[in-house]
């Protein structure tokens, strides 16, 4: 059986399963369908945190980010991993005994404010989004390559499964069809990974191939990489290119952004006990590690593997891979010196992402291109996202462990974005509608606005997937930085201090935010130009800068929180309550009053 | 809540951070120590094809963070189990 129909088959039945999985477990109240009753297995539980977190950028990009910084790209590595650390040690379990549905929840009522809710509403909308616009457009990029069906209809077909059970099922279903996605997901990356390591060192265990013997050759894999890369003028794969503050800054960054987000903390309130929270955190982050030391060694395989077989080949006999990836539109090549062979080395082809000729061929069979070729002799444009995906094809693999890598990394895009819908849907239907707007609305009715806001959050999502805004890679850094320097420190500091107030929790807030925003916008929007390591201040890249605002966020709030009034007395008491132990055998409700 | 009870949930409450704060140091070593701060002095080992630092960036680091988790899973339910009893009554 060829590829397509290998896909079509494992595709169709990982899509049936899923949807029978949402009629199993519909949801009837908005219990169910917020946090799933609070009645998940802790085991589950971490299953389904781990599918929600690894969304298609730990999938399918990271691997190939990896791939093409090398030692910089750990930034991604400690950043997400090292996160869920402080989300699991310092925000799980108090948000889960503070028993309320969301973190605009939390904020709302720790700071006894509407104004606190509001702003940490528009936080979780504007980070949700961000992020549910990527995973849409790794279900485009799946099926345009794999399916070969055109990349809108790809996003529809996603949009409407995602839809069923998202809008059907609420977080019970979500939870449950998460548990079957990650099965799939860590299958399909494994799987491959497991392949080619037994084929390049001999050792069918890819965390431990990667430091070991190329087969036959008696050289470490890593130092005939750095050989290589170092040959074609690329940097040396294991040391760093980033300056070491820039390297530290961005990790923070990332840590404490993703701690910090919502669609992964909202998770913590679908188990019924807080020792259960603790453990379900633990689950998600093994089942979390296995893919993410996983990646790094498919990153050197696939470097190596691309680096050995491409630079000086002719286009016609170049791998098929390249040229399906060529139609797919995300590898270009421009034959600037006219022998007709791919030179690959360091440097651009042509400047931003290829523009093709419509379907023109040039001499040698390739697509042509109306970018301008940049100086330098590198000739070879490719996505890095392929990597993951094209994996397999560059190893020779298979033609059903292709289409297994297809089905996982559509499982990692449509389990984030039905997380990422819960969260807008919970977001309107509960803190805008119920609790600023209409107190006094019906479960049957919120459970309705909840339903329409996750079928209006899908139909928007899946505009922006169909038509990307050229600005997507900008924004994500956005979200992380904003994610950094508002939600966490308010929620940390709302938690260990019991003398933070109102006052110190805004200051704080707006000016973290005000600064890392004008920090990204001026680098990102206003003056591109200047977005280099001269005029960043202390060398801290807009993607680092998220670290800065969380500390001026800090420093803020404890300076004006000292000069104001203390919290209310009841608030003190909330919490005290939230930091007491567990009584055996104690359950906590999920509860909205 | 008596006087009792509340001097043990401050009890509870402090062991809670001392642990907090240990792990949390092993978790800033791991990570900005071995993987970002040293990486260049610890590249200088190595193990198999593995300089350590690099090792520590992209393996090492993840593999404490599991570990860490692990041990708060448990210290925390003996620190429930051991404050936690006393308030039923």
């Amino acid at each position: 059986m060829d590829v397509q129909t290998w896909t079509y088959l494992i595709v169709g039945l990982t899509f049936a399963l899923y949807i029978g999985i949402a009629i199993w477990s519909r949801a009837g109240s908005t219990g169910e369908f917020y946090v799933a009753g609070g009645g998940v297995p802790a085991l589950a539980n971490g299953m389904a945190t781990a599918a929600d977190w690894m969304s298609a950028a730990s999938f399918i990009s990271m691997a190939g980010l990896i791939s093409f910084m090398g030692y910089d790209g750990s930034v991604y590595l400690m950043g997400w991993t090292g996160g869920y650390v402080l989300l699991a040690l310092l925000l799980a379990p108090y948000l889960r005994k503070f028993g309320k549905f969301t973190v605009p929840d939390f904020v709302g009522d720790r700071y006894y404010s509407k104004t606190a809710r509001l702003v940490a509403l528009i936080c979780a909308i504007f980070i949700s989004f961000t992020y549910v616009c990527g995973q849409m457009r790794g279900v485009g990029v799946v099926f345009s390559r794999f399916l070969s069906v055109e990349i809108e209809l790809g996003v529809i077909i996603g949009m409407t499964i995602v839809f069923f059970y998202a809008v059907l099922g609420g977080m019970k279903g979500i939870t449950y069809t998460q548990v079957a996605q990650y099965c799939v997901l860590i299958f399909a990356f494994m799987v491959p990974a497991i392949f080619i390591s037994l084929m390049m060192t001999g050792n069918p265990i890819p965390q431990l191939g990667f430091g070991g013997e190329v087969t036959g050759e008696g050289v470490y894999l890593l130092d005939k990489l750095d050989g290589l890369s170092k040959e074609l003028g690329f940097n040396t794969y294991t040391d760093g290119s980033k300056p070491m503050i820039d390297i530290f800054f961005i990790t923070m960054a990332l840590m404490v952004g993703t701690a910090g987000l919502p669609h992964v903390i909202i998770r913590f309130y679908t188990v019924k006990k807080m020792s259960a929270a603790r453990t379900s955190a633990f689950w998600a982050l093994l089942f979390i590690a296995i893919l993410y030391t996983t990646a790094p060694a498919v990153a050197v395989f696939a470097r190596t593997n691309l680096l050995t077989s491409i630079p000086g080949k002719s286009y016609a006999e170049a791998p098929d891979w390249i040229k399906s990836w060529e139609k797919a539109g995300l590898i270009a090549w421009v034959d600037k010196n006219k022998d007709g062979k791919i030179q690959y080395e360091a440097g651009t082809a042509f400047a931003g992402k290829p523009a093709y000729d419509g379907e023109k061929r040039g001499e040698n069979g390739e697509r042509l291109l109306t970018n301008a070729p940049a100086e330098g002799a590198n000739e070879l444009y490719v996505d890095r996202d392929i990597i993951v995906l094209a994996n397999p094809e560059i190893a020779k693999l298979p033609n059903w462990v292709v289409a297994l890598v297809a089905a996982g990394g559509l499982a990692a895009a449509l389990s984030t974005a039905a997380g990422l819908l819960l969260v807008i849907s919970t977001s309107v239907a509960h803190d805008l509608v119920k609790k600023t707007f209409a107190p006094s609305i019906s479960d049957k009715k919120e459970l309705l606005i909840a339903r329409c806001a996750a079928a209006a959050a899908v139909i928007v999502a899946g505009y922006f997937g169909i038509h990307p805004p050229g600005f997507v890679a900008q924004v994500v850094a956005f979200a992380f930085g904003l994610a950094a320097s508002s939600f966490f420190p308010v929620i940390i500091m709302g938690i260990f201090s019991k003398r933070m107030n109102l006052y110190g929790a805004i200051s704080g807030m707006v000016v973290g935010i005000v600064f890392t925003a004008s920090y990204i916008i001026y680098f990102k929007f206003i003056n591109p130009d200047a977005n280099t390591a001269e005029n960043w201040w202390f060398g801290i890249s807009p993607e680092g800068i998220g670290t800065l605002g969380m500390i001026l966020n800090f420093a803020f709030a404890f300076i004006i929180s000292a000069f104001t009034p203390k919290p209310p007395q009841d608030v003190v008491e909330m919490v005290e309550r939230i930091r007491l132990p567990e009584a055996e055998g104690e359950e906590l409700a999920v509860s909205d009053h | 809540m008596s006087e009792e009870n509340h001097s043990s949930n401050t009890d509870y409450w402090r062991a809670n951070l001392k642990w907090v704060g240990i792990l949390l140091t092993i978790w800033f070593i791991v990570s900005y120590g071995c993987g970002i701060l040293f990486v260049e002095e610890l590249n200088k080992i190595r193990i198999g094809g593995f300089k350590l630092g690099f090792w520590f960036a992209q393996q090492g680091s993840i593999y404490v963070f599991v570990v860490l988790i692990a041990v708060y899973v448990r210290i925390m339910n003996g620190l429930d189990k051991k404050y936690g009893a006393k308030k039923e009554d």
